[in-house]
């Protein structure tokens, strides 16, 4: 259970990496990476993942 | 002093240099205290305090637009809410837009970029944050990153940011505490059935929300946070895009509601739409207004709060005098190899004490050029519009073939007034004229009287006159503003011997293209 990011349509402007309430988006390589072992996608957190909620491409999608 | 930074050492004239003894500036005539002749933006119509703060700032005054230069520092590239006139995944050196950007900084990176150009531009005055998503989205953490290094490296420099106002309300301690003098917000209206036509959604309190929910809630962070800003003396600059069909009318009201609220500046900005721009305004169709239509509007809004018109609509990155764009001397390569650059004010302080010694005087031979129109011609001629070529300093200092762009002035018995620019196509590259470039210049300065310039080729000459623009430069180098009520003068005069014609009806087009020139 988590969420990814599609790096071709990624326009690297971190807001995700803002709102992850799991420190779990960092960037790699020039682009950023969710790291599955900590995404929880925002379950009991918030009402739903705020990488997806707040990304202006619409480029965090389940895994 | 003038003789050790002059402006035209700075502009590198070339074989361009203007006459070794400028005319004496006339004295004043009696009758006309400048505060009643409607000079805008002078220090006689504002507070000492205020004017102390707009006075060196391109952005706030229009008469500083003239003389100084503006950096902007891409290091905010996430937002925070989606407007249907911005798509940023589109980003081209080639194109001149806010929201556009060519490279992403780290604040790191911010002060070394701003400590580079401060050294090379000496008109240097202001560092912006306008994105090239909204500043104060992220929480804002690299905005405040860049600002509290640039306190403390580069003193001398005002600091200014920009934003759409939905985190506004939560930073509005910290804007204070870095003495962040300037703020922009870009507000569209205050109707959310309005906004709910411009905003799909925004991102607030962990959730998207969408519709008349989203426009409701970011109209109210915006007057609060503009309400927040004004109580604590912030000078606030309100920018409008005028989207033609959706908010034009509307923006009477925003106009309205800013000014109550305290907004010390309202910039109505044409907007920016092409279907290559891969914007949803872009793709729908949804045109921008043309040169009149934008006037319309802004006219309508003068009384209200009080307007700005010099806006160039830049580049998140972009660096210059307004109207120019020196990025690409700045790239992040370049300023790697330029290795370590300490910080020196002397230069910029030489630059602004010569630009005092400019400006001391220029209100008495302004005031006295405009009575001098009234007491001739009377208010029985109604005001024409002048397309001028410059490089700055407020003179007509520009080859026409070299122009990127017109400084329309507005010229009457009332006084000169600059109303804008039209952005155009170089004419002359290379020595020789493009004769598609020069339809395209008509087309943008088309609703002009004349246009005025340093020097101008016999080609391009004729076909302004044929399409009924007259060419003028008898006064080149001289001041824009006291040439244009002589030659209003002159123009009334012959407009009652039947030898001229009236343009009043004509229409011209606003380019929103590509800013590609850079200064020679």
């Amino acid at each position: 259970m988590a969420y990814k990011i599609k790096s071709a349509e990624c326009t690297v402007c971190g807001a995700c990496e803002a709102e992850c309430p799991n420190i779990a988006i960092s960037l790699k390589k020039g682009t950023y990476v969710i790291d599955p072992a900590k995404c929880t996608e925002c379950q009991g957190q918030f009402d739903s993942p705020q990488c997806a909620a707040v990304c202006p491409a619409d480029c965090c999608v389940p895994a | 002093m003038s003789n050790v930074v002059s402006l035209d050492s700075i502009f590198g004239l070339g074989e361009l240099a203007p006459p070794a003894v400028m005319p004496a500036a006339p004295e004043a005539a009696s009758g006309c205290s400048s505060s009643s002749c409607g000079s805008s933006d002078g220090p006689a119509d504002m507070d000492p305090a205020v004017w102390e703060k707009v006075k060196n700032h391109p952005c706030y005054s229009e008469e500083a637009h003239h003389y100084f230069a503006r950096m902007h520092v891409a290091v905010a590239p996430a937002c925070n809410i989606q407007c249907n006139y911005c798509n940023r995944k589109y980003d081209c050196s080639n194109e001149s837009r806010p929201g556009v950007v060519s490279e992403k900084l780290t604040p790191d990176q911010a002060i070394k970029k701003i400590l580079a150009v401060a050294q090379e531009i000496p008109q240097l005055s202001v560092i912006g944050i306008a994105g090239p998503g909204d500043s104060l989205a992220a929480a804002g953490k690299n905005t405040f990153a860049t600002f509290e290094m640039l306190q403390k490296k580069a003193p001398d420099l005002k600091l200014c940011l920009s934003t759409n106002g939905l985190a506004l309300p939560d930073h509005v301690d910290t804007i204070a505490q870095y003495n962040i003098d300037h703020v922009t917000i870009t507000i569209n209206m205050v109707d959310p059935e309005v906004g709910a036509q411009i905003y799909p959604w925004i991102f607030y309190k962990h959730k998207r929300w969408t519709g008349l929910d989203a426009a409701k809630i970011l109209h109210e962070q915006q007057m609060l946070g503009l309400e927040m800003l004004t109580s604590r003396g912030i000078l606030v600059k309100v920018n409008s895009v005028m989207i033609p069909g959706v908010n034009d009318e509307h923006l009477l009201e925003v106009n309205k509601a800013v000014k109550s609220r305290g907004a010390f500046l309202h910039n109505i900005m044409p907007l920016i739409s092409d279907p290559a721009h891969g914007t949803y305004f872009g793709l729908n169709g949804q045109r921008g207004p043309t040169a009149q239509e934008l006037k319309v509007v802004q006219d309508a809004c003068e009384g209200g709060a009080k307007l700005m018109r010099h806006c160039r609509q830049c580049r998140a990155d972009a660096v210059g005098l307004l109207g120019e764009d020196r990025g690409e001397e700045f790239t992040a390569d370049k300023i790697e190899a330029m290795g370590f650059v300490d910080y020196d004010d002397e230069a910029r302080r030489t630059y602004r004490e010569h630009v005092e010694s400019e400006r001391a005087g220029r209100h008495a031979s302004k005031a006295a050029a405009q009575a001098d129109v009234r007491e001739s011609v009377g208010f029985t001629v109604d005001p024409i519009l002048i397309a001028v070529a410059t490089k700055g300093g407020e003179r007509i200092n520009e080859h026409f073939g070299h122009a990127k762009e017109f400084q329309i002035y507005e010229v009457g018995p009332s006084g000169a007034k600059f109303i804008g620019h039209r952005r155009v196509d170089q004419y002359c590259e290379g020595g020789s004229g493009d004769v598609d470039t020069l339809d395209g210049v008509l087309a943008a300065i088309n609703d002009c009287t004349a246009v005025f310039v340093a020097k101008i080729g016999g080609c391009p000459s004729k076909s302004l006159a044929d399409a009924g623009i007259e060419p003028v430069d008898r006064f080149a180098f001289d001041y824009i503003e006291e040439s244009a009520l002589a030659y209003f003068k002159d123009y009334a005069e012959r407009l009652g011997q039947g030898v001229v014609q009236s343009r009043a009806g004509q229409d011209a087009v606003i380019r929103t293209g590509a800013l590609t020139a850079r200064r020679a």
